[in-house]
């Protein structure tokens, strides 16, 4: 007889719990052999908590009422309640403050298209340390986790969050207008990005830059690239970046990154720096991050900080494909 | 730290050659006719072969129905396709990069009703809504949504002519080429939705990690599609 469960939602059984485990332990070896410190925190809160960290309510998908009539909500991911974590119980405490989770989230799924409800989020979120030194710390640990679950071939996205909205802002960009192009970029949209840069009206010069921007993608030539399509805010962007990509390659990480002036993340508290990680062996993304110097401040402890966050699931998914694909490095988990 | 979308349906994505999703059906031609003009020998391609999939050069073309290259573009299983701004819209959620308007394969997306009748505006003035045939529920829900207005969708998999002749709706939201289907079934267009075209879509982590191969496609059929425009 079987008993159905919610779509999205999955039994593990012994022979792939037993490689989650393994993986989950190399994981966490990078991340305490980098100074972090594990915490676990509640899968429930109060909804009103979360929606401090994100107005659209931290897109809890699953929120109910607990006995006494309260709004609960289970946590869509880890960078909120550790934010509340910290204003709390290390309100008096000297930062910097570094922690890591493998913990359960959960989201909204629709229907058919084979999404999971709930999966495990293992991350870091260092917090306390501005950018670049912080940024690049994470990237580095970052790569450490990459290569320690053998995905050799992994490679990390970096991106600025804010550089988009700071060059329409600066052309003098109409808010509804800054609005619909910012919502074509995060669609991915660019032939529809193309139509609303034109009802601009701008001058060829700005035209071209924010057309060509979310293209430029690739390693540090993309810099000069940029740099040569001029203007202040593409200036101090470009400026945050390569003060970052300068702190990765003195850690000697830099060759894992791929710079990406077009990568845009839909969270609403990220502030600067930005991540997302691929592998060639997957057509999804495996995770991703950046900093976030607004958040803390919003639970009353205003600090810089920077986190990311892999999903458990698709990097096991990945080192399977890549170890079929010979692709394996270092020790694989054997 | 998360994207919002997370799938279970993760696949592996193919190294070597860049693979094509492409439409068949009333954009194949067209397309075929684009990938020629862009020096993409699709010949294999072009027999009354049953096969799928052709290599074709530096490339390797994945025939498939227009609606299915969003799903095989999204999960990687194909690099990059083709297919209609109509199966696009209609799957707004996939999340895919849209690169390119191809220009061809150009239809409007309406609303129609039956010649002379008034049955669309007098149910929407007795009733305060109407009843609305169509393949395309997301793209109609959001146009009556828009507009104001309140319809009843109805999704059917057939020809959506049908559904005002028998009584089904007050009227239909469907692609029109020429409009002559409309004309033999006694359905004029009411409103014109949105205009649709070819466009050429990227899977996330080849726009990527295959940048330069995917940048090379993009500007080759942006070249051959400027081309055959002038034509």
């Amino acid at each position: 007889m079987t008993h159905p469960i919610p779509p999205g939602t999955r039994d593990v059984l012994p022979d792939e719990m037993r490689e989650l485990r393994r993986l989950e332990a190399a994981l966490i070896d990078v991340f305490s052999a980098s100074g972090y410190g594990e915490v676990s925190t509640p899968t429930i809160e109060y909804h009103e908590v979360l929606a401090r960290g994100d107005e659209r309510g931290a897109p809890a998908a699953y929120r109910f009422f607990d006995e006494s009539g309260a709004l609960l909500a289970m946590r869509s991911d880890m960078t909120i309640p550790i934010a509340r974590l910290v204003s709390g119980r290390y309100a008096a405490e000297q930062p910097p403050f570094r922690f890591f989770y493998v913990a359960r989230a959960y989201r909204a799924v629709r229907p058919q298209r084979g999404q999971m409800r709930e999966f495990t989020q293992a991350g870091i979120e260092l917090v306390g340390a501005e950018a670049p030194d912080g940024t690049a710390e994470v990237i580095e640990v970052l790569a450490r986790t990459l290569d320690a679950a053998g995905l050799s071939r992994a490679v990390i996205g970096l991106g600025d969050s804010v550089l988009y909205g700071q060059l329409l802002d600066e052309l003098g960009a109409p808010a509804d207008a800054r609005a619909r192009i910012l919502a074509t970029l995060a669609t991915h949209d660019l032939v529809g990005l193309e139509a609303e840069v034109d009802a601009l009206g701008l001058g060829a010069g700005a035209r071209e830059t924010l057309l060509r921007l979310p293209n430029l993608r690739g390693g540090r030539e993309v810099l000069d690239e940029a740099h040569g399509l001029g203007g202040e805010a593409v200036e101090r962007a470009t400026g945050r970046l390569t003060a970052t990509f300068d702190a990765l390659a003195e850690r000697g990480v830099a060759d894992r990154v791929q710079l990406d002036l077009g990568l845009l993340r839909d969270l609403g508290y990220y502030t600067g720096a930005i991540v997302e990680v691929y592998d060639p062996a997957l057509g999804h993304v495996l995770g991703g991050g950046g900093r976030y110097d607004e958040l803390m401040g919003r639970f009353g402890r205003p600090l810089p900080a920077t986190g990311f966050a892999l999903y458990l699931e698709r990097v096991h998914i990945a080192q399977a494909e890549e170890e079929r694909l010979g692709n394996m490095s270092g020790e694989p988990p054997s | 730290m998360n994207p919002p979308v997370v799938s279970g349906v993760t696949r592996a994505v193919a190294d070597g050659p860049l693979r094509l999703a492409v439409p068949r059906g009333a954009l194949f031609g067209g397309t075929l006719d684009l990938l020629d003009a862009a020096g993409i020998d699709t010949s294999a391609a072009r027999g009354d072969s049953r096969s799928l999939v052709f290599e074709c050069g530096e490339l390797v073309l994945v025939t498939m129905r227009p609606s299915d290259v969003p799903t095989y573009v999204e999960a990687g299983a194909a690099h990059a396709g083709i297919t209609g701004k109509d199966v696009l819209l209609e799957q707004r959620d996939r999340a895919v990069y849209e690169l390119l308007d191809l220009g061809y394969g150009r239809c409007r997306m309406v609303v129609a009703g039956r010649r002379g009748d008034p049955r669309l505006g007098e149910s929407e003035r007795r009733l305060g809504q109407f009843r609305i045939a169509t393949k395309y529920p997301r793209i109609a829900e959001r146009h009556f949504e828009d507009t104001g207005r309140q319809a009843e969708v109805i999704e059917v998999k057939g020809s959506v002519e049908l559904a005002p002749l028998v009584g089904l709706a007050d009227g239909i939201v469907d692609l029109v080429d020429t409009g002559r289907t409309l004309e033999e079934n006694d359905l004029e267009v009411r409103e014109e939705i949105v205009v649709c075209t070819a466009r050429l879509v990227a899977n996330r982590i080849a726009h990527k990690l295959r940048a330069a191969e995917v940048d090379a496609l993009a500007d080759s059929l942006r070249e051959a599609a400027a081309g055959t425009a002038e034509r």
